[in-house]
């Protein structure tokens, strides 16, 4: 009675486009995302948090479907949990960044997700891992994901050095990462922002005008 | 081996035969000089807002089929367990029946364990089934409610994805509505004061929007209970009938009556003895 259900037209199907990035450093690792989700030209959530916890010291930065990585990053949640319980002490971050791998790899045609896996843990500190849409694993000193990613690659490649402290981490993130939002119209909003190391893990938001400025007006 | 003239069971859960016939259909239309009838997006306006002692929930009541309103005093704002509400926008039938199950899932929940369900469990339950059909059930959701962990206020869309926060619109007529949403939010409002909020907010969604119309629905959850005031508002648009358009007994005159009575012989008489016991 209530109208007709078509197939073909389209629903409400959130995406991150965003932009997302990892850094290590001796110690631990520094994330950050902005907080936009789209829908088509539409902003459907301006505060949205890409940062997701999956252990006590095991972060992901989630870009793609909304839907396809909320789901994968409940089942991995579950699957380390799992298995720390097992092992009766923490995952290795390792160990997270091969599920999301497992996970992507195998539904690859269904699924749209690309996802950067970080956090600490005792046997080799701080380490990014990344995931891009199609199932790949590999481990960088610093990643960037995301439809902004693409304005950054020269800020990151000329700004990163190894061996920098946790505070030039975060600035080098936070810039980045405005700077990705000032270019690509599908990341915005607020910078999250998360520190992880041994002691634990320190969330930020920097508000829009907090924002490190840039010279072009 | 089903015989052509015995009905079979129809197997349990969603039956999407209908959806490769409409492709197939698409496909045989396109082709020839008939056009597919343009499928219309389903309209409503439905809101939440957080306040400081609860949620409240707000909708429109037109139910649209294609350009005709169908409904004009439809329930968009689905019980769920008593201290959870859930609004939908979307297909209406998906919102319904999802609705429906969610709600017998926590009942059977609350008397397994005898807790009160928690929003988060709810949120669960409808993010899994959702993703599990992969978008074919078109029902965006906002569900809101309160438990022992305090205010909540979700969507979650059809392909499985959910959101938390403190105000939201979703629908045709969403953008309107959140643009008063977005003018007039305060965090911890006055349970009065919200209730303004999301009645202005539906009010323009139904003003500037073709497919959300009529009466308004608020639903306001808080610990004490629910509030649900159906309707908040009437539409100030209500037509007066011009004529009375019900026949008196009489109108029809009758010419000749002629009874014929039926010949009945009992062939066979049978009791059968109930037991009511």
């Amino acid at each position: 009675m209530l109208t007709l259900y078509n197939p073909i037209c389209s629903l409400y199907n959130p995406i991150y486009y965003t932009t997302i990035m990892a850094v290590e450093y001796d110690g631990g690792v520094v994330i950050g995302a902005d907080s936009r989700t789209t829908t088509g030209a539409y902003i459907a959530n301006r505060v949205t948090d890409k940062l997701t916890p999956i252990h006590d010291r095991i972060f992901c930065c989630r870009s793609g479907s909304a839907a396809d990585t909320q789901a994968i990053a409940d089942v991995v949640t579950y699957q380390l949990g799992f298995h720390s319980i097992e092992l009766d002490e923490a995952p290795l971050v390792q160990t997270a960044a091969n599920l999301f791998k497992a996970s992507c790899y195998r539904y690859r045609e269904e699924l749209m997700a690309g996802i950067i896996v970080a956090g600490w843990d005792k046997r080799r500190g701080g380490q990014v891992y990344t995931v891009p849409v199609g199932g790949m694993l590999v481990r960088q000193p610093v990643s960037v994901g995301g439809s902004g990613s693409t304005y950054i690659y020269g800020y990151m490649d000329s700004n990163y050095k190894p061996n920098m402290t946790k505070d030039q981490c975060l600035r080098l993130v936070s810039g980045a990462l405005s700077l990705a939002m000032e270019r690509d119209g599908s990341s915005g909003g607020v910078v999250r922002l998360a520190a992880i190391s041994e002691t634990g893990v320190d969330r930020q938001v920097i508000l829009g005008n907090q924002l490190p400025k840039w010279s072009t007006a | 081996m089903a015989l052509s003239n015995v009905v079979e069971t129809p197997a349990s859960g969603f039956n999407f035969e209908n959806v490769s016939r409409n492709v197939a259909l698409e496909g045989l239309l396109e082709g020839g000089h008939t056009k597919a009838p343009k499928p219309m997006k389903t309209g409503t306006t439905i809101a939440g807002v957080v306040c400081k002692d609860g949620v409240v929930l707000g909708a429109d009541t037109r139910a649209t089929s294609g350009e005709v309103v169908a409904d004009k005093m439809c329930a968009k704002i689905h019980y769920i367990s008593p201290n959870m509400y859930c609004c939908g926008a979307g297909t209406a039938a998906d919102t319904e029946k999802t609705t429906d199950l969610l709600s017998s899932n926590l009942t059977i929940f609350s008397m397994n364990s005898g807790r009160n369900p928690r929003v988060v469990m709810a949120v669960n339950i409808l993010q899994d089934m959702l993703f599990r059909y992969r978008g074919q059930i078109g029902a965006s959701l906002i569900l809101g409610g309160v438990d022992c962990t305090g205010n909540h206020l979700y969507t979650v869309g059809p392909y499985g994805s959910i959101d938390k926060v403190p105000y939201l619109a979703m629908g045709s007529g969403d953008l309107a509505a959140l643009g008063i949403l977005e003018d007039r939010f305060k965090p911890n409002m006055e349970l009065e004061e919200a209730k303004e909020l999301v009645r202005d907010a539906i009010h323009s969604g139904i003003m500037s929007d073709l497919g959300s119309g009529n009466n308004i629905d608020i639903c306001v959850i808080t610990k004490q209970g629910v509030d649900y005031i159906r309707p908040y508002q009437e539409s100030e648009y209500k037509d007066k009938r011009q004529r009375r358009y019900k026949y008196r007994p009489g109108t029809t005159s009758i010419l000749t009556e002629k009874i014929v009575p039926l010949e009945l012989e009992v062939v066979q008489e049978t009791v059968q003895r109930m037991d009511t016991a």
